[in-house]
């Protein structure tokens, strides 16, 4: 026996999205599966990779931790609505300073810098690093990642 | 196997009071929080439960509440909030460093305190810094309310004195004022998104040059997060140039029980435990 659905409704990258969803699936499952959204990326599914890291309600979350019920009514940003009609700058600064080598980690990446850059969490180096430290890479050793991060915040490219 | 949302249902009630008619009426029903500890169990198909109460949207369990004599935080306070609170930076700065190594950023924006202490893990980094502060909990059900220490809440593995209708309500700290000795240090396998080996936090005042008042208290070192109350008795009352350093690394191997698991082993654990020690001795009594 299966149990009541939900008709979850939430705004998405500024776009009023809804679906009808167990309670219980995650965020993650409902943005990739349901709002056919596949820039959010599943890595561990335990809140260690930080590769579904998604904007929730201001607050960077991990996707794979959040019960779709607990995200009825909020406003999301995933990757998919960080460019607007040129790349962001930290999306410019990626490119820029190779920060994406295979790539599956650059989504979240994007998504927690452009968090840290919009809360003015990434004053130098060590701070920037600390606030990624929930994202994973395997590929850049961070050094990049890093440097796009910094020149972003500082303007340049 | 795959958590199987299909199967479950969830309660959500709007203010507390309802919340806990609901928890009465449905005893099995498993408290929701955050969901940074229970989605991991759940979405690997570890979870017995089918049935939750998703807590997030009490907001008579939100905030941090501050008096001449106390600091109450809501069970839903999120670490980010204990970390960028400048009151408890002054006054608390071990429970804002446990909070601050709690995961990374995503993890400390849906985490919370109460989450943290209902889930009862052994490894969590919250607890010991609450035992070290002397931490007493509110226990709510329709029944009313009761305020228990927090060192008497875990009374094992996973499990602890809340009652199936209870739900942890607040939490209580009594202020120390400033010019406490502070002490936390985690030891895990890198600096960041590290579940602790061992982790201990420890309160102190000195006067006159002797341990006046000690509070010890360690994770990941026993079935649940523990006060090292026979170490603790050791130092009590001690003069801080002479202090009886052996016997009180001995009575920390006795109250300390250690287990080999995934993450460590009980030997590595008694090992890290005892330096843990030294090092907070070491900057409780400079030389």
């Amino acid at each position: 026996m299966t149990t009541q659905k939900i008709l979850l409704k939430l705004t998405v990258n500024g776009e009023a999205r809804q679906a009808l969803v167990h309670p219980m699936s995650r965020l993650l499952d409902v943005i990739r599966e349901d709002f056919c959204l596949t820039g959010t990326k599943e890595g561990c599914g335990e809140g260690e990779c930080g590769a579904c890291s998604v904007i929730l309600d201001g607050s960077l979350v991990n996707a794979c931790l959040v019960p779709a019920i607990q995200a009825q009514g909020s406003t999301m940003r995933t990757v998919e609505g960080l460019a607007g009609v040129d790349l962001s700058p930290l999306q410019q600064a990626f490119l820029h300073h190779g920060g994406a080598q295979c790539g599956f980690c650059t989504p979240g990446m994007l998504v927690a810098g452009t968090y840290l850059l919009e809360t003015d969490a990434v004053q130098d180096e060590d701070r920037a690093r600390e606030g990624l430290s929930g994202n994973l890479c395997r590929c850049t050793g961070y050094v990049k990642i890093v440097d796009a991060l910094l020149a972003a915040r500082e303007g340049r490219p | 196997m795959r958590g199987q949302p299909s199967l479950c249902e969830v309660l959500t009630p709007l203010n507390l009071a309802e919340a806990l008619a609901l928890l009465a009426a449905h005893p099995e029903a498993r408290p929701l929080a955050g969901g940074t500890d229970l989605m991991v169990p759940f979405a690997a198909g570890r979870l017995p439960d089918r049935l939750f109460l998703n807590l997030w949207d009490l907001e008579e369990l939100r905030g941090i509440v501050v008096t001449d004599g106390e600091v109450t935080l809501g069970a839903l306070t999120l670490f980010r909030e204990i970390a960028a609170h400048p009151l408890l930076q002054r006054e608390f700065p071990n429970l804002v460093r446990s909070a601050m190594v709690t995961g990374a950023l995503a993890i400390q924006s849906r985490g919370s305190l109460g989450g943290n202490i209902a889930n009862g893990s052994p490894a969590a980094d919250t607890p010991p810094s609450l035992l070290a502060y002397g931490a007493e909990l509110e226990l709510t059900s329709l029944r009313g309310s009761r305020w228990v220490p927090y060192a008497d809440f875990h009374t094992g593995y996973k499990r602890s004195l809340l009652a199936p209708d209870e739900l942890i309500t607040r939490i209580r700290l009594s202020r120390m004022g400033e010019g406490g000795f502070h002490y936390f240090r985690k030891v895990g396998t890198r600096q960041a998104q590290a579940i602790a080996k061992v982790s201990l936090a420890a309160w102190a005042r000195v006067a006159d040059g002797r341990i006046q008042d000690l509070r010890l208290a360690l994770g990941s070192v026993a079935p649940m997060p523990i006060r090292a109350k026979g170490t603790e008795r050791i130092l009590q009352g001690q003069a801080i140039r002479n202090l009886p350093l052996d016997a009180a690394l001995a009575a920390l191997q006795a109250d300390i029980s250690p287990i080999d698991d995934l993450r460590s082993s009980a030997a590595f654990r008694r090992k890290v435990a005892g330096n843990l020690l030294v090092d907070m001795l070491r900057g409780l009594a400079p030389t």
